[in-house]
């Protein structure tokens, strides 16, 4: 029991959508036999069921419940400040989820990789940024709640020098400002 | 004691007038091809009661500027000959060339009765036998006249300026160029991890002296650049939440937010005459280029186009603007009228900007060089990033530099050098370089932390 409890609170913590149910159920199973021989089986199951659909997951509206089941960021090809279609999905649903939460005001960001200039990657950034805000819009989001920013190449969220680490600090990052619920 | 000196230094003025220029001994040719560095002596100075330490330190300080240059070698003072030297007298000649100086200066520091800090020095030429006569301004005549030494004074804790003046006087003297040694840079000071890092506003001597903090560090600061005055400093912070452009005053600290815009500025520049500042606004995912006149704070849009446009430079006489675009497909260099008309393009036709880099890779951080001639930039091609100089006409691109990163050139105030960051390799962090425009005498400004963004103060007074 007491594993679940920590692996919940880690969920929301850290944002981790998946926790790890196959252990936890395994070890809270094997109690439930023992319980078998009182004859009330289907009752001393019933925490489990509860563990794992309530608590365990993200208050919906919350900033977790946006990291885990949403998505924070959309990454960029080098030099490009295009969407692609797995960028596209992620937007529709932070429009959705937005849709959902009419009180959250974001912060769009635009990132950039090392392998740029300061000032240039500052304007790309920007423009970064303004993609992903024109999308939200385009989906019906108030752009009253929306806000823009670059941080070029200062913010980088990998301070790795390999074509992996530059992908990812490459990326229109969506920040939560206010109006989520407290998880 | 130094009364006696500057009323000998009067009488050694010659009433040569204006011929000083025409007749130059200017014996170092600073423009292309190999330089066999200037084999000058430049024994410790001789020093008045109470300033032998003083005067150790100044002569150090003269010796490391100019070796610094790249231009000069001062002789190793084991084997000097000759240690009765004296302000006032002739040097044994053959002493000298027998070990083959071709420059000798003599220095003599003193203090002057209201506790300054002096230092008079005479620059020899070895060869000619003679003095080199340097032009010096006549303080009741105010006219600038040719004199057989020259002297400085300064407060006794920037005693190192002096020892900045002494080098500029023998640079400017032998070269025929301005001084830069003189000077100031300001930088971005970096410290902590990359995915933390803090960044202050930092100034030193050009040498790497006295290097100081001038922000906190609380908000992320970039690229600042000095005013025509060395106490004033445009910068780009991220206090408030967003890049906006700053300017700070370095005398009283205070600092102020430039202008009033929508969205984000940055990449802010002084105009050549100080009056205005022009940097980028970005908007909507568009950045364009602004000019700020600080006298009214009335803005004028440069540019008007859907691609980004930034890090513009003016050329020394403001006529014109050099920047970054990608508005053909990736960042390169152009170059436009600053009233917006248009002009002749280098590669054919008339627009309002011309294109200036068709070299393989991206090009960005143009600076317009103060002599008016070349401008300096970053490249980025092959994995690789350099900096560079190009005609403003596009033609005569040369590599000075390569790293993994070489980014943001910035010239010296003569024109002779280019300051810029390096990260040598991946994750080892920026540091301060410079190199010559030629390409030769590449050498780290050592700070103490890591260190990008240099910028060059003009020449102090």
């Amino acid at each position: 029991m007491k594993t679940i409890i920590k692996c919940a609170t880690a969920a929301v913590v850290l944002g981790l959508g998946a926790c790890a149910s196959d252990p936890v159920v395994e070890e809270v199973a094997a109690p439930v036999t023992q319980v078998e021989q009182v004859a009330a089986p289907v009752q001393r199951a019933e925490p489990v069921q509860q563990v794992r659909q309530g608590p365990v997951g993200p208050l919906a509206g919350s900033l977790a419940d946006f990291q885990a089941n949403v998505g924070e960021r959309v990454f960029f090809d080098l030099n490009q400040w295009r969407l692609d279609d797995s960028d596209r999905a992620v937007l529709q649903r932070q429009a959705a989820w937005l849709q959902s939460y009419p009180s959250v005001r974001i912060l769009v960001a635009g990132n950039c990789d090392e392998r740029g200039t300061r000032e240039y990657n500052l304007a790309l950034g920007e423009r970064r940024a303004s993609i992903v805000r024109d999308y939200l819009v385009g989906l019906g989001v108030d752009p009253s709640r929306v806000d823009t920013v670059s941080y070029g190449k200062e913010r980088p969220i990998d301070g790795g020098s390999t074509d992996a680490a530059w992908a990812k600090n490459r990326n229109g990052f969506t920040q939560i400002v206010s109006g989520a619920r407290n998880s | 004691m130094l009364r006696r000196l500057l009323v000998s230094f009067a009488l050694m003025i010659g009433l040569v007038g204006g011929l000083w220029s025409a007749g130059a001994q200017t014996i170092i040719d600073v423009t292309e091809g190999t330089i066999k560095p200037y084999p000058i002596a430049i024994p410790d100075f001789n020093a008045e009661p109470g300033t032998e330490e003083v005067a150790r330190q100044i002569s150090e300080v003269v010796r490391a500027d100019l070796v610094s240059t790249g231009l000069f070698a001062t002789g190793d003072p084991a084997a000097f000959i000759q240690k009765d030297l004296s302000i006032g007298l002739q040097p044994r000649f053959a002493d000298w060339r027998i070990i083959r100086q071709d420059g000798l200066v003599v220095g003599q520091v003193g203090r002057t009765p209201d506790g300054l800090l002096s230092v008079a020095f005479r620059i020899w030429d070895i060869n000619g036998g003679e003095v080199y006569r340097i032009p010096v301004e006549n303080r009741q005549t105010g006219r600038t006249e040719l004199a057989a030494g020259q002297s400085f004074t300064i407060a006794p804790d920037s005693w190192r300026r002096l020892a900045h003046k002494v080098a500029d006087t023998i640079y400017t003297r032998l070269t025929g160029e301005d001084g830069y040694l003189d000077t100031r840079i300001v930088y971005v000071a970096e410290t902590g991890p990359k995915t933390a890092r803090i960044k202050r506003l930092a100034i030193m001597d050009a040498d790497g002296a006295n290097q100081r903090f001038l922000t906190e560090g609380r908000n992320q600061v970039l690229t600042p650049r000095f005013s025509t005055s060395d106490q004033e400093i445009t910068y780009m912070s991220f206090e408030g939440g967003r890049p906006r452009v700053y300017l700070f005053n370095i005398q009283n600290g205070r600092q102020e937010v430039l202008g009033n815009f929508p969205g984000m500025t940055f990449a802010p520049r002084f105009s050549p005459d100080g009056r205005s500042v022009i940097m980028s606004q970005a908007q909507n995912g568009n950045t364009d280029l602004f000019l700020m006149d600080l006298r009214n704070r009335q803005t004028r849009r440069l540019t008007d186009h859907p691609a980004i446009d930034t890090s513009p430079s003016m050329s020394p006489d403001g006529s014109q603007l050099v920047f970054t675009s990608d508005r053909g497909g990736s960042p390169q260099l152009y170059i436009m009228n600053t009233d917006g008309s248009p002009l002749s393009c280098p590669s054919g036709g008339r627009d309002t900007a011309c294109r200036i880099t068709f070299g393989r890779g991206n090009y960005s951080t143009p600076v317009w060089s103060p002599r008016g001639d070349l401008v300096a930039f970053t490249k980025q091609t092959r994995g690789k990033f350099h900096i560079g100089v190009i005609g403003t006409d596009g033609e005569g691109e040369r590599l000075l530099s390569e790293a993994y990163l070489d980014e943001g050139p910035a010239w010296s105030p003569n024109g002779r050098v280019i300051t810029f960051f390096r990260e040598a390799r991946p994750g080892s962090g920026p540091k301060l370089w410079s190199v010559d425009l030629t390409g030769r005498n590449l050498r780290q400004i050592v700070t103490s932390t890591d260190a990008s963004d240099p910028a060059w103060s003009p020449l102090l007074d």
